[in-house]
């Protein structure tokens, strides 16, 4: 018994299987129902932002780095817009098919397990993410922003990045008692990190402490990654940031299986 | 005799120190319909999470058509259905969507599905019903689907979790009349209920849990005949009270008291109901044959649980 219990352990690391791909197949089957709705709210959003304030501010500012205030926030707004879509999902979408609409219980009476749900949620909702990463790129391009080839190379980075921000909010998620509970997570990781990260300033307009902080979070990885591609450059240190988001997602997709484990084998 | 389908032995389960389940042994067999008795709080849900390896027992052992469970536990649900007690539908789907999505969790494909829809909603009697929403299904037509949705791996063996709860008496009356089909394809089922109509009229044999503990187990009318006299007269009204104090003396009666409402069992019914017919009190009552109601509630009180 032990040994076997050990192996059915909730600490036991997540096991990968093929059973992920209908879960994410229900989720792409529900996405494509509200197509429209889906793109809207995940694109209008962040073109306000980028238009407004690359436009709008960028017109009252000095250059950046010899960057156009617009350039220069173009490749944070696909990271941030990464990064919400990917958040989005798996805090209200994965609470509510989690919590209120007990689907998972239901998918767990057939032959998938927690860590099946999980994985096909996280995929499910990286996939969501690169779509909006796509879009705003899009726009990007399609405002003669930046028209950069080295730009598509961002494309299967943004998978890694909604990945990473999917995982994190995972745990959020087999944490949360309610929606309200998000809050906590905004107020407390997302809305810090999107002003520390260099989205909207660079990060060394901070104080020393502060960019040693700023320089650890994820986002900043990634805008990193992809602000240079967009602007047609190459990374600088590619091998950490890729470390960065890799160790991020590692840990928070290891914590939020057993969280979600402890959560649901009761 | 048949195979075992499931055979539970010594099982054990607690909640943070506080045992849900004790020592229990169970065997169903193939082709049968057990059902699972108690109060809320005994035991039963966590039984059947048990047995689908949903969670991990602390003691004893647990085997499902062969396969031990947890450990085969993924294999064990491949040849389940499982009607759970609360409607976990997906609402983002029609009725063939939900269908067709849940019959993929099993790795059946679109394609298969779709052949088999006809059959399914011809069960469930929701074939007008094909491309409706789930918000538009009655209590009666959502339960069904469930029952339908158990079906998409035309399983061996089915859990039902108090299949009839909250619904109107023609839905659970069509409900009934499915599981006997079900029953005589040869299926397995494998419910639990607090409505002692439905596991007189189902099931072939029935364990009653109170704490954990299986405290009776057999065929309905021989747990019946156990443990309880064979008739009951109800006897209520303002006097029911007074009538049973006057009365206290009548040959080989047992009173229980509920309320307003004495019930008296007995062997022998004749020499009460004489003292009822002839007496002026101001009494109602009725004469009946002992039911599994009855025993439930002589084995489980009849203090509320919860």
């Amino acid at each position: 018994m032990t040994k076997t219990a050990a192996a059915r352990s909730v600490y036991a690391l997540p096991r990968v299987s093929w059973r992920w791909l209908p879960m994410w197949q229900r989720n792409f089957m529900v996405w494509k129902k509200y197509l429209g709705e889906r793109i809207l709210g995940n694109v209008a959003d962040p073109l306000i932002t980028l238009v407004a304030f690359g436009y709008g501010l960028g017109s009252l500012l000095p250059t950046i780095d010899g960057l156009p205030y617009i350039l220069f926030l173009a490749g944070g707004s696909v990271c941030m817009s990464t990064m919400n879509s990917a958040k989005f999902e798996s805090l209200w979408g994965a609470f509510t098919r989690m919590h209120a609409q007990r689907t998972w219980d239901a998918i767990l009476n057939a032959p998938l397990s927690i860590d099946d749900i999980l994985l096909g949620e996280l995929l499910w909702s990286a996939a969501k993410a690169t779509f909006t990463g796509i879009c705003i790129l899009a726009v990007v391009w399609a405002l003669n922003i930046s028209r950069q080839p080295a730009s598509l190379l961002v494309i299967p980075i943004l998978i890694l990045i909604g990945m990473t921000f999917s995982a994190m909010a995972l745990v959020c998620n087999a944490l949360a008692q309610g929606y309200d509970f998000f809050t906590y997570y905004f107020t407390l990781v997302v809305t810090p990190m999107t002003f520390l990260s260099g989205v909207f300033f660079p990060i060394k307009a901070m104080p020393g402490w502060l960019q040693v902080i700023a320089k650890a979070l994820p986002l900043s990885a990634a805008i990193n990654l992809i602000r240079p591609l967009v602007l047609g450059r190459i990374p600088l240190a590619p091998i950490r940031d890729f470390g960065i988001l890799l160790a991020y997602l590692g840990v928070s997709f290891y914590l939020a299986t057993v969280l979600t484990r402890r959560r649901l084998s009761k | 005799m048949r195979p075992i389908m499931i055979d539970i032995q010594d099982l054990d389960k607690s909640y943070g120190g506080l045992p849900v389940v004790r020592g229990l042994n169970l065997a169903v067999n193939q082709g049968e319909c057990f059902g699972l008795l108690g109060p809320n709080g005994a035991g039963k849900t966590t039984t059947l999470r048990l047995c689908l390896g949903l969670t991990d027992p602390d003691g004893g052992s647990i085997t499902i058509a062969g396969l031990p469970v947890p450990i085969q536990a993924r294999e064990a649900r491949v040849r389940i259905g499982v009607v759970p007690q609360m409607d976990n539908l997906d609402p983002d789907f029609t009725v063939a969507e939900n269908l067709i999505v849940y019959g993929r969790y099993f790795g059946i494909s679109a394609a298969t599905m779709r052949r088999r829809l006809p059959e399914l909603l011809a069960f469930a009697s929701l074939g007008a019903k094909r491309d409706a929403k789930i918000g538009e299904l009655s209590g009666g037509m959502k339960r069904r689907l469930m029952l339908a949705r158990a079906l998409v791996n035309d399983p061996d063996l089915i859990f039902l979790d108090e299949p009839t709860t909250g619904l109107d008496p023609q839905a659970r009356h069509l409900i009934w009349e499915r599981l006997k089909l079900l029953l005589g394809q040869g299926k397995t089922l494998f419910l639990t209920t607090h409505f002692m109509d439905e596991a007189e009229r189902l099931c072939d044999r029935l364990a009653v849990l109170d704490d954990g503990v299986k405290i009776a187990e057999g065929t309905p009318r021989a747990l019946i005949a156990e443990h309880i006299e064979p008739e009951v007269i109800e006897v209520y009204g303002e006097d029911a009270l007074h009538w049973r104090n006057a009365n206290a003396d009548l040959p080989d009666t047992r009173f229980e008291q509920s309320g307003e409402t004495i019930f008296a069992y007995t062997h022998n019914a004749i020499p009460a109901l004489a003292r009822l017919k002839d007496r002026k009190a101001r009494v109602r009552y009725l004469h009946r044959p002992a039911n599994l109601e009855d025993l439930f509630l002589k084995l489980t009180g009849r203090e509320m649980r919860d």
